[in-house]
């Protein structure tokens, strides 16, 4: 396989008046194209910072970042970013809303414009192409923004907590269904979660960071021996326990900060 | 149509009860404080040489059209009202973006936006009259100057107060400042620059008509100060009754502007 994305000991801090708060410390991992990888470890360990640096928003302190070889700022390739809440804009349609990655970079051609609609059509936008966001529930807003990202032909998305904000619900059916469509789409994706069966659900692979400094405490290959594997029949399967439970220890190793409850059982 | 039920009819004919009361009673306040001020003027209750009175105003302004003399007045500060209003909005968007793009200008220029802000303003007409001449330049500058500075500020504010995730999403599908700008800053701020415009208007027409009192051959401010100099208190009054519905005009012009603009966002 080839590899897309390339961490090698990279480092970050957040500065304040008061002094310096380490935030990662030598991250080194890479993502094979095509792959599927959550990352998860206890909230504010620096995990969305993770990704603003691959998505080239902060430079890290330290250590390098590759794309398919080529450092990031070089790098031709086009990295799709999903926030945690949708960011629709009110005053755009659904439509407008979708087509504002390619009105930025100048890519708005017949084409692309026929993708777009392709996408909208696909996933069950057809009939809310005029509407405005508000008019939409929050899955199919959350739809709405990853068509938004995928239009762009991403070759890596970056996913940030995108289900955190809605109810538990909507969660699990509107996490199945995006992992159903970057699955469909064949891209490569990197998500950010403090939800373990999330991204035990999805992944192909999870990275287990520690507390603050976050460094790479564990990687662990999920397989599960499924003839349909989605989300939902991961949730199902026998697999999926022994998953969470290993995946629960290594987080609450050094336990000291994580309050501890007991995991499902 | 679809039939309404007995509950929905019966709300609506209260909200419209309701309305026709309120209009019921802002017309007899109206009628009553005319009439009242009519009848104590004949009856010598209150001095009408000092006071005037409605049908005197009336007949003053009637007077007034029939030899053209009041059209004169009306227009010319009308006219400097709207250019002012115009280039304060103009100056005022174009200040605020620039202070949005350059964060440090506005860092070292707050102090003296603040000063100049809460400075009395009238307190430059005079000085502007000897800088500029009694012209009509002078009074335009009048009423941009009394509107101006707050009207940066404010808007620099709320183009601050955008969502930093929905600029943040700009970068993310590979914008730049420039695109923050305009595709979220400027766009999401619209319902702020309206109410921004509703202020402004009526503070143009209060620094047009401090310019016209101290610099003008004519205009309204011009006729208060000439008819209070020569004791003609019709003419006085009936300036400001018609300063009340200039302003109440208007307000009601960008009342209108927002409303049609708030159904296309």
């Amino acid at each position: 396989m080839k590899q897309i994305l390339q961490m090698h000991d990279v480092n970050y801090a957040y500065h304040n008046m008061d002094g310096e708060t380490k935030a990662l410390q030598d991250i080194t991992f890479s993502i094979d194209e095509g792959e599927f990888v959550a990352i998860v470890g206890p909230s504010g360990c620096g995990k969305s910072t993770l990704l603003s640096m691959i998505a080239g928003l902060i430079k890290p302190e330290g250590g390098t970042i590759e794309l398919s070889g080529s450092p990031l700022e070089e790098s031709k390739k086009n990295i799709g970013y999903m926030l945690q809440k949708d960011q629709l804009f009110e005053w755009r349609t659904i439509y407008h809303n979708v087509i504002l990655g390619l009105e930025i970079q100048h890519m708005l051609t017949a084409k692309t414009k026929a993708r777009a609609n392709e996408l909208l059509d696909i996933y069950g936008l057809d009939k809310f192409k005029k509407a405005k966001p508000s008019e939409l529930s929050g899955g199919m807003r959350q739809r709405a923004a990853l068509i938004r990202t995928l239009v762009l032909e991403p070759d890596i998305l970056l996913l940030d907590e995108p289900f955190s904000a809605l109810d538990y619900q909507t969660r699990l059916t509107v996490g199945d269904d995006i992992g159903q469509i970057i699955k469909n789409e064949k891209k490569t994706a990197l998500l950010v979660t403090h939800d373990l069966s999330e991204a035990i659900s999805l992944a192909d692979r999870v990275i287990v960071l520690t507390k603050r400094p976050a460094t790479i405490r564990q990687t662990i290959s999920v397989k599960f021996d499924l003839e349909e594997d989605t989300a939902m029949h991961r949730r199902n399967a026998p697999e999926f326990k022994h998953y969470f439970n290993q995946i629960w220890k290594e987080l609450t190793q050094d336990g000291d900060d994580v309050k501890v409850s007991e995991p499902v059982s | 149509m679809e039939m309404m039920s007995k509950y929905q009819s019966q709300y609506l004919r209260k909200v419209r009860r309701n309305r026709q009361i309120v209009t019921l009673i802002r017309i007899v306040i109206l009628i009553a404080f005319v009439g009242l001020w009519e009848w104590t003027a004949k009856e010598g209750v209150i001095d009408s040489f000092v006071f005037s009175s409605p049908s005197k105003i009336v007949i003053c302004f009637v007077d007034m059209v029939k030899d053209k003399t009041i059209y004169g007045h009306i227009g010319v500060t009308l006219y400097e009202t709207v250019a002012s209003f115009l280039l304060v909005t103009v100056i005022g968007i174009l200040c605020a973006v620039m202070l949005w793009i350059w964060p440090k200008v506005s860092e070292v220029c707050d102090p003296y936006l603040v000063v100049l802000n809460s400075l009395p303003k009238s307190a430059l007409a005079p000085l502007l009259i000897v800088w500029l001449g009694a012209n009509m330049t002078t009074i335009i500058v009048s009423g941009v100057s009394i509107a101006i500075f707050g009207s940066i500020l404010n808007l620099h504010t709320s183009f601050n107060g955008t969502s930093q995730d929905k600029i943040k999403l700009i970068y993310t599908l590979g914008g730049k400042r420039y695109h923050a700008l305009t595709k979220v800053v400027l766009p999401g701020s619209i319902p702020s620059i309206i109410s921004n415009m509703k202020v402004n208007i009526g503070l143009c027409l209060v620094g047009v008509i401090i310019g016209e009192f101290i610099g003008a051959r004519k205009g309204l401010g011009y006729l208060i100060i000439y008819s209070s100099q020569v004791f003609k208190l019709d003419w006085l009054l009936m300036s400001i009754v018609i300063l009340c519905i200039i302003a109440m005009l208007l307000y009601n012009l960008i009342a209108a502007i927002e409303k049609w603009c708030l159904k296309r966002y």
